[in-house]
């Protein structure tokens, strides 16, 4: 099965090194694979590498490797083995080392490498797989997490003036996530807390008429526990959510999703009643539901751009339209070749808009719902051989303006309308202290493309 | 050891696996394996290890291997993307007589196919597309309702977008063939050249079916004038006038002008083939070859030299007024002072046959050309399913069926070298069949008082000496369906020890073989095995230096016994 296992770092510096099988030339694979990496032709892919010729050691080596927040996590196999399995090993490897890390990344590897190869040694044994529960592992690893700075409570905005209760309190920050799960700590208060995200991606391409062209939407729900394993939790999904395009619930429209799939923990006995799920979660990350939407969203698109652009006097108008509120949007669209300079009029002083790489950045950080943005671009293009000039209006883009791509966040709305009503947990064998429960909705765009 | 369950179950399982006695009694292990499907508590790890086991499984009858499908559908079903594979896998190794119960899975599988291919994993996303082209080559129409979901995105790395692109070709139909035409020509004016050209390439592809649609979009990206999108826009067309003559009015129209913005080797060798051999239809022809001989002094490519050389020679058999000069001077040139001797050669050649004569040059230059249309060319038609289903699940649909060839051959050579016993307690070499036909062969010594003497060696001509001298004590025929393997029959004779002396190779009519044997009272059987051009009989010749009736039928009996065992396991 599994001959090595080893984590780059994005630069290629060797953080992690495991050896199963004994079978292969040394600690030098690394080295191999990040050259290879870098050296690859544009049009090959990366995930699954092999070594022809060279040394004996090294040759008919599979490397297949993920990227997870900059590192490279990578395993060597000289056998034809199932490549969605190995890649199942790795993510599930980089969730089980950020669930005991704390987060995944260049730092906090290199300050629990103890801890990583202790996992190691305990999920793979000569090279297969024992188990990536973490119930099972919990009973083995001995080794605490380190982390860079200690979880404090004063570090939550909520803790207002004599401990009285602020708005803030509502809204934990987002690093509260970020500290080791399965630490054995015996700080209780800690403890209880899980956090269910309701996160959708959207991909759309509209045409330059405006017309929908396609849309998509890749649904999960991920659930982040904190809480002793045993607590038995229970989801309520809205209540009208339907599966498929025959099933109808409700009155309305509904909440309609193509196709769902759940985790194998899950517990569907009144799914299909009430939208009810239940599970007892290890501690840890999971995600909980997936599903897929295409080509029928219940609510309007949030954004529409209206681009006119004149091609005589090199100017281009952009007019932004969204509708819920929304973070983060970034509009990007490629020039063509040769445009150096861009003066603009925007609506808006917190916006801003440069030129970087042959193409316009307009960043909005935050953008109200309902409201409509605009700005003037105007650019100098050196002439460049266009289209012949039979006939063709002046209307036409140029070639090299390129579509639009938007970039951005809704924070609180999910674009298939689906909620989650509740989040119960049944049983609490810690006591006294209630558990804090964040849910929170989150669409963000995955690739977000308007033609002009 | 993978993590199978609790200690006891494993304990079981791994004695009951490599006994011998169970193997060998068809339903203990029949039960066996019904056991370790039903573990319940496997993990997805131990899931997908039990279905990679049972691929060696050969179930005994229909009946089972229904019962053994309805056991696994939950696996198909599964939130793991690699036991839903695996499933898939074994479903369609298992099935492989029942091609609907293959399209069936392959249905079922769709969706969680999909469902990785627009994965937040690139990885995940890229292997899933290179098993759905796989699916392509058996099931064309099987995504042709999904095609929006390959429809690249902006921020996909190079090497999606191009399998994506390789996969739109590949399920085009009637009803999408509009949008995905639409889709690939806002490809071709992509900021990246690469991705731009193999849209184009893609295109052209397409092209084959669906010819006007396709020119149409072609001649319109000629009217860009980008330099990378016409070179391959006219190598494209190149390929299509082979192909589909009915196009070829058309690309000539479109062709003036193109000329300008081609300065790479393949883009001018396209273009001035397309010239040479449709010149005829193209007005300006001459004159932009001659542009090309004009200029052929610092011309960099001798390829371009060489395709120059044939369309010149080409159009001047049309249009031997406007080519005369400019082939002389091309000719000179070649002969006399250029300097890669490939050239210089066919120049020669070219000058040679001219002095023959015209019409001879026109005999030889216009003889019939085969026909593309009868498919030299095109790819291969639609594989059947069980070509590649072993392959499903492995890395080799990710390489690429070319690629993993090399691969393998060099591992191949490698693997001489020391290896790893295999520690897996599942790994039984060879298939898991319980043994029957080795079972059978080896109870019939046991019945007869033939014992035959293993590791006889009889050279061939003692067997043709005694071959003639003896008289044919017993000729049998036996009745015989369809093709099998020489090397499967002197194996299973290997084990009763009959020897083989000469075998025709597979395929051969008539089929011959002769072997030998001999008991330990030292009497010689001699048999030659005649397998009839009709194909339906085998006859068997049977010749004994000693007569003894009983003995004879024994050894017919071994013999009969082997070759009906081989019959049974081919079928």
């Amino acid at each position: 099965m599994i001959s090595q296992f080893f984590i780059l770092s994005s630069k290629g510096d060797p953080l992690i090194y495991k050896d199963f099988r004994g079978d292969s030339g040394g600690r030098d694979v690394a080295e191999l694979f990040y050259r290879k990496l870098t050296g690859l032709p544009g049009d090959e892919s990366p995930v699954v590498m092999v070594t022809t010729g060279g040394r004996r050691h090294h040759e008919g080596r599979h490397f297949i490797h993920i990227r997870h927040s900059g590192l490279y996590l990578v395993v060597t196999t000289s056998e034809n083995v199932s490549p969605f399995g190995l890649l199942e090993l790795l993510s599930r490897l980089s969730t089980l080392l950020g669930d005991y890390c704390g987060s995944l990344g260049e730092g906090t590897i290199s300050r629990n490498v103890a801890l990583v190869y202790e996992l190691l040694d305990e999920v793979l044994d000569y090279g297969y797989v024992q188990t990536t529960s973490t119930e099972m592992l919990r009973n083995f690893i001995q080794t605490e997490a380190v982390v860079s700075k200690p979880f404090s409570l004063f570090d939550l905005s909520s803790v207002g003036l004599f401990g009285a209760e602020t708005q803030q309190s509502k809204v934990a920050p987002s690093s509260a996530a970020s500290r080791p799960v399965l630490s054995s700590r015996s700080d209780q208060s800690q403890k209880n807390e899980v956090f269910l995200d309701v996160v959708e991606r959207l991909s759309v391409l509209l045409a330059s008429n405006g017309s929908l062209l396609k849309v998509d939407v890749q649904g999960e729900i991920r659930l982040k526990s904190f809480l002793p394993s045993g607590s038995e939790m229970r989801i309520g999904l809205t209540e009208e959510f339907c599966v498929g395009k025959s099933e109808l619930r409700g009155y309305g429209p509904g909440i309609r999703v193509d196709e769902v799939s759940f985790h194998s923990s899950v517990n569907l006995d009144e799914f299909e009643s009430h939208r009810i799920l239940r599970l007892q979660p290890p501690q840890g990350e999971l995600t909980v539901m997936r599903y897929q939407l295409s080509d029928d969203l219940p609510s309007p698109l949030p954004f529409r751009l209206f681009p006119s652009v004149q091609w005589d006097r090199g100017s281009g108008r952009s007019t932004l339209e969204p509708k819920p509120r929304s973070l983060n949007v970034r509009l990007h669209l490629p020039l063509p070749r040769g445009v150096i300079s861009l003066s603009q009029e925007l609506s808006s002083p917190e916006q801003k808009a440069e030129l970087a790489e042959g193409a316009l950045r307009w960043d909005l950080p935050r953008v109200q719902g309902g409201s409509q943005l605009s700005g003037l671009f105007q650019m100098d293009v050196p002439r460049t051989p266009g289209p012949p000039s039979h006939g063709l209006s002046t209307s036409a883009p140029p070639l090299g303006l390129g579509p639009a791509s938007l970039s951005f966040e809704l924070p609180r709305h999910t674009c298939s309308g689906l909620q989650v009503r509740f989040l119960r947990l049944s049983f609490r064998p810690c006591g006294n202290a209630n558990p804090h429960k964040w849910v929170r909705h989150l669409s963000h765009s995955d690739a977000y493309v308007i033609r002009i | 050891m993978p993590y199978l369950g609790s200690e006891d179950v494993v304990k079981e399982l791994k004695k009951a696996l490599c006994n011998p006695h169970i193997q060998a009694d068809r339903l203990r292990y029949r039960n066996v394996i019904q056991r370790v499907i039903r573990m319940s508590k496997l993990d997805q790890w131990g899931q997908a290890e039990v279905l990679n086991f049972l691929l060696r499984y050969q179930p005994r009858s229909e009946e089972e291997l229904f019962d053994i499908l309805n056991l696994l559908d939950s696996f198909l079903k599964s939130g793991s993307p690699g036991v839903v594979m695996g499933a898939t896998k074994l479903f369609l190794i298992l099935a492989k007589k029942f091609p609907h119960v293959q399209t069936d899975v392959l249905v079922r599988v769709k969706g969680p196919l999909l469902a990785a291919c627009s994965s937040e994993s690139r990885e995940l996303c890229f292997v899933a597309l290179c098993h759905v082209r796989q699916i392509l080559h058996s099931l064309p129409g099987h995504f042709s309702s999904h095609y929006k979901k390959f429809f690249c995105s902006y921020s996909e790395p190079h090497y999606i977008k191009l399998q994506k692109v390789e996969v739109l070709c590949e399920l085009v139909n009637d009803e999408n063939v509009q949008q995905v035409l639409e889709e690939l020509r806002g490809y071709c004016t992509d900021v990246s050249a690469d991705f731009a050209q193999a849209a184009i390439f893609a295109i052209g592809s397409i092209a084959r079916t669906y010819t006007d649609q396709c020119v149409q979009i072609l001649t319109e990206l000629l009217g860009l004038r980008q330099e990378h999108i016409t070179t391959v826009v006219v190598q494209t067309f190149r390929d299509l006038v082979w192909l589909c003559p009915q196009c070829t009015e058309a690309v000539c129209q479109a062709l003036p002008g193109c000329e300008e913005n081609i300065q790479d080797s393949e883009g001018k060798q396209a273009l001035i083939w397309l010239l040479g051999v449709h010149g005829e239809r193209i007005p300006n022809a001459p004159y932009v070859l001659e542009d090309f001989v004009e200029n052929v002094k610092s011309e960099t490519f001798p390829a371009v030299k060489m395709e120059l050389l044939t369309a010149s020679l080409r159009l001047f058999l049309s249009r031997p007024a406007e080519c005369q000069d400019m082939l002389g001077r091309l000719l000179y040139y070649c002969i006399e002072e250029e300097k890669d001797m490939a050239v210089r050669d066919r120049g020669l050649f070219y000058y040679r046959l001219l002095l023959v004569g015209i019409d001879e040059v026109k005999r030889i230059l216009y003889s019939p050309k085969s026909d593309p249309t009868l498919g030299l060319l095109e790819d291969p038609a639609e594989r059947p399913v069980n070509s590649w289903a072993s392959d499903f699940n492995t890395l080799v649909p990710v390489y690429g069926k070319s690629r993993w060839a090399t691969i393998s051959k060099c591992q191949g050579a490698e693997r001489c070298g020391p290896e790893l016993p295999q520690t897996s307690s599942f790994a039984a070499s060879g298939p898991l069949i319980p043994e029957e036909n080795k079972e059978r062969v080896q109870e019939v010594p046991d019945s007869g008082a033939l014992m035959l003497v293993p590791n006889l060696q009889l050279t061939a001509d003692y067997f043709e000496k005694t071959w003639l001298s003896l008289k044919v004590a017993h000729q049998q025929v036996l009745p015989w369906q369809g093709e099998f393997h020489p090397d499967t029959l002197q194996m299973a004779l290997q084990v009763v020890n009959i020897q083989t002396i000469a075998m025709s190779r597979a395929g051969a009519r008539p089929w011959k073989a002769y072997l030998s044997a001999q008991d330990d009272t030292g009497c010689l059987f001699l048999t030659e095995l005649l397998l009839k051009p009709e194909n339906s009989e085998m006859q068997i010749s049977v010749k004994q230096n000693e007569t003894r009736t009983e003995t004879l039928n024994s050894f017919i009996s071994v013999l009969e016994t082997v070759i009906g065992t081989i019959e049974e396991i081919k079928s």
